[in-house]
C-alpha cells in the first residue's frame, strides 16, 4: 500500500535519509529500529507530511503523495503519533480525542462518538479522565492519548514513534498489547522502537537503520536470533531492561 | 462638583477610554495568540471601519446597516491583507512580521487620507438623551454602549474558544502546532481568520467610538499603540488580561490627565510600556520572539 522509492530528506546540512526504498504491504506491521539519530522519526516525519523531501517518491496506494503537507497525509489516511506526542496540554483529553477527527467530525459526527467509546475501549486506563486536562495526565496516559489521537483520524496506515519510551515496562506492556489488537483489526501499523525486544515481539518485519538507510531487514522473528541485531540492539537492551518485557 | 464627584468622572472617563484600549487589546492578544503575529495594523482597522460607517450613514444608509456593511468589509479587508502580506512571510522571524504589519498600518492609513481626507467625519450617538448622572459625574451614554460591546467581545471570545469545537481547533493550533497539523488542521486558513475577524472587531470597535471620538484618517495610530501597550500589560496570553490592561492604561491615562496634567495623556501610556518592559522583559520577549505563523 505504501511505497517509498529513493527517498531523501535533508535537515538544514544534516542529510537525514540517503536514498531509502521501502515497500509495506496493506495489514503488516513493521518495526523500524536503528541507534539515536539513524533517521528513524524524520521517516516517519516525512511519511506524515512534516518534511518535504529533497528527491524520491513516496506512493500511497500507487497513487504519488510526495511532498504533500501533513493536513493533507492525514486526510489520505496517514496518521502519526509523534517522538514528543505533542498533545494539547491544556485541553481535556475529550477534547483531544475529537480533535484527532479534524478532518472528518463534520461529516461523521456519530461515528466521532463511537470511535471515542472504541479508543476508551482500547485504553480503559484513559476512562474517567475524559474531562481533565491532557498535561495532568501521566507520561503512559499521555501516550495512550496520543495513540488514540491518532486513530481518531481512522488511519489506513499508523505510524508510531517510540512509543514505549521512558515508561515503565508494565505501561510498556499495554501499549504494545494494544498495538497487537489494532493489527489484528488489519490496520497497517510502522513502529519505530528503541526498545527492540519488545518492538519485535509484536511485529511481522524488522527493519534497522543506520544512518539514514536501511541496511537490514527481515521477518522480526529471525530478527531476534540474528546475529548483528543481537549484538548492537538487543543487548543494550537486554542489559537495560529486565527480562519483564520480553 | 465636589471631589468625590470629580474623582468619580475621572474613573468615568478612565473606563471609556479603557473600554475603547481593551477592545482593540482583545483582537491584538487574540490574533497574536493564533498566529504570532502583533498586528499594529489594528488601530487602522477601527479608523476605515469608523470612517467607511461614516460615509455609508452621510449617504443615507441607517446605522444599524452602516455598521453591518462596514464590518463585512473590513472581514474581508483583514483576510486580503493576511493573504497578500502575513502569508507570503510566515516563515519569517516574528520582528519581521511586526515590521510587515507596521507597513501595513502606515499603508492603509495613507489609504484613508487619500479617500477621506483630513476632514473628521461623525457618526450619531447609538441612543439620545444626554449624559446620565451617577452623584454629580456625568455618564456618555455612549461610554456605555463601548464597555458594553468589550463585555459581548469578552463573552463572546470565551464561549467560542471554551464551548465551540472550531473555537477549540483555533486553541489546539495554538497550544501545540504540530500535534495541530497532523490532525489536519492548516493553521494558515486559521491565521486567515484571524485576521478577518480582527478585522471585523476592529471595524465594530471603531464604529462605538466614533460618536466620542469622531473618525479620522490618523485616529488608529494612538489606538493602536495604546491597545499594543495594553495587551502587553495583560501578558500578551489572556484575553482578561488584554481587558484588565486596557481598563487599567484608560484609568491611569485619565487621572493622570485630570489630576496632574492633560499633557501627560499620551506619555502615560508609553512611560507604563517601558515600565512593564524593564519590568519583566525576559516575558515579553519570549513571547514575541518565541512564536510564529
Ligand atoms: N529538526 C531538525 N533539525 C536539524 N537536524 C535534525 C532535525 N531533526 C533531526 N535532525 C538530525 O537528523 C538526523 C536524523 O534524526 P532523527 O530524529 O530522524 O533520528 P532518530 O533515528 O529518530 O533518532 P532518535 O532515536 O534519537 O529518535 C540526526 O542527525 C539529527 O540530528
Ligand atoms: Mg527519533
Amino acid at each position: 500500500m505504501l511505497e517509498i522509492i529513493g527517498l531523501q530528506v535533508n535537515h538544514g546540512w544534516v542529510r537525514a535519509l540517503r536514498d531509502l526504498s521501502l515497500h509495506i504491504h496493506k495489514g503488516e506491521m513493521v518495526a523500524v529500529i536503528g541507534a539515536n539519530g539513524a533517521g528513524k522519526s524524520t521517516l516517519l516525519g516525512a511519511l506524515a507530511g512534516l518534511y518535504k523531501p529533497a528527491g524520491g517518491r513516496i506512493l500511497l496506494n500507487g497513487r504519488s503523495v510526495t511532498g504533500k503537507p501533513a493536513e493533507y497525509m492525514v486526510r489520505q489516511g496517514i496518521s502519526l503519533v509523534p517522538e514528543r506526542r505533542e498533545i494539547f496540554n491544556s485541553l481535556t483529553v475529550l477534547d483531544n480525542l475529537l480533535l484527532g477527527a479534524y478532518h472528518h467530525y463534520r461529516a461523521l459526527k456519530d461515528a466521532v462518538r463511537e470511535d471515542v467509546k472504541r479508543v476508551l475501549e482500547l485504553f480503559p486506563a484513559l476512562r474517567g479522565r475524559e474531562r481533565d486536562p491532557a498535561g495532568t495526565l501521566s507520561g503512559g496516559l499521555q501516550q495512550m492519548l496520543a495513540i488514540g489521537r491518532g486513530l481518531m483520524a481512522r488511519p489506513s496506515l499508523l505510524l508510531l514513534d517510540e512509543p514505549s519510551s521512558g515508561l515503565a515496562p508494565l505501561v510498556v506492556r499495554e501499549i504494545m498489547a494494544a498495538l497487537a489488537d489494532l493489527k489484528q483489526t488489519g490496520m497497517t501499523i510502522v513502529l519505530v522502537e528503541q526498545n527492540t525486544a519488545a518492538a519485535l515481539k509484536v511485529t511481522d518485519r524488522a527493519l534497522v537503520m543506520e544512518r539514514g538507510r536501511i541496511v537490514l531487514s527481515g521477518c522480526s522473528d529471525e530478527m531476534i536470533s540474528n546475529a548483528r541485531v543481537q549484538q548492537a540492539y538487543l543487548g543494550r537492551v537486554r542489559a537495560a531492561r529486565p527480562a519483564a518485557v520480553l | 462638583m465636589d471631589l468625590t464627584g470629580q474623582l468619580l468622572q475621572l474613573l468615568f472617563t478612565g473606563f471609556t477610554l479603557g473600554g475603547i484600549y481593551a477592545l482593540i487589546a482583545l483582537a491584538l492578544v487574540t490574533t497574536f495568540n493564533i498566529t504570532g503575529v502583533l498586528n499594529m495594523a489594528q488601530g487602522e482597522f477601527l479608523a476605515l471601519g469608523a470612517l467607511l460607517a461614516a460615509s455609508l450613514c452621510a449617504a443615507g444608509a441607517s446605522l444599524p446597516l452602516a455598521f453591518v456593511i462596514a464590518v463585512a468589509t473590513l472581514a474581508l479587508l483583514g483576510g486580503l491583507l493576511e493573504r497578500s502580506a502575513i502569508h507570503p512571510a510566515r516563515h519569517a522571524p516574528g520582528l519581521i512580521l511586526i515590521i510587515i504589519t507596521i507597513g501595513l498600518s502606515i499603508s492603509l492609513r495613507g489609504l484613508a487620507l487619500l479617500i477621506w481626507g483630513t476632514e473628521p467625519a461623525s457618526l450619531p450617538a447609538f441612543s439620545g438623551g444626554g449624559p446620565l448622572f451617577v452623584m454629580g459625574a456625568a455618564v456618555n451614554p455612549q461610554s456605555l454602549w463601548i464597555l458594553g460591546l468589550v463585555a459581548l467581545a469578552v463573552a463572546g471570545l470565551h464561549a467560542f474558544f471554551e464551548l465551540t469545537y472550531a473555537g477549540k481547533v483555533f486553541r489546539a493550533c495554538e497550544i501545540n502546532r504540530t500535534g495541530a497539523r497532523l490532525v489536519g488542521i492548516n493553521p494558515a486558513a486559521l491565521s486567515f481568520l484571524a485576521f478577518a475577524g480582527s478585522g471585523a472587531l476592529g471595524a465594530a470597535a471603531g464604529i462605538f467610538i466614533a460618536p466620542v471620538t469622531l473618525a479620522t484618517y490618523d485616529m488608529g495610530f494612538l489606538l493602536g499603540v495604546k491597545g499594543c501597550v495594553a495587551a502587553i500589560i495583560g501578558g500578551l496570553n489572556s484575553v482578561g488580561g488584554a481587558v484588565l490592561g486596557g481598563l487599567l492604561l484608560g484609568i491611569l491615562e485619565a487621572f493622570g490627565a485630570g489630576l496632574v496634567s492633560s499633557g501627560l495623556k499620551d506619555a502615560l501610556s508609553l512611560l507604563v510600556l517601558l515600565g512593564v518592559l524593564l519590568g519583566r522583559p525576559e516575558g515579553l520577549i519570549g513571547a514575541v520572539a518565541g512564536r510564529k505563523v
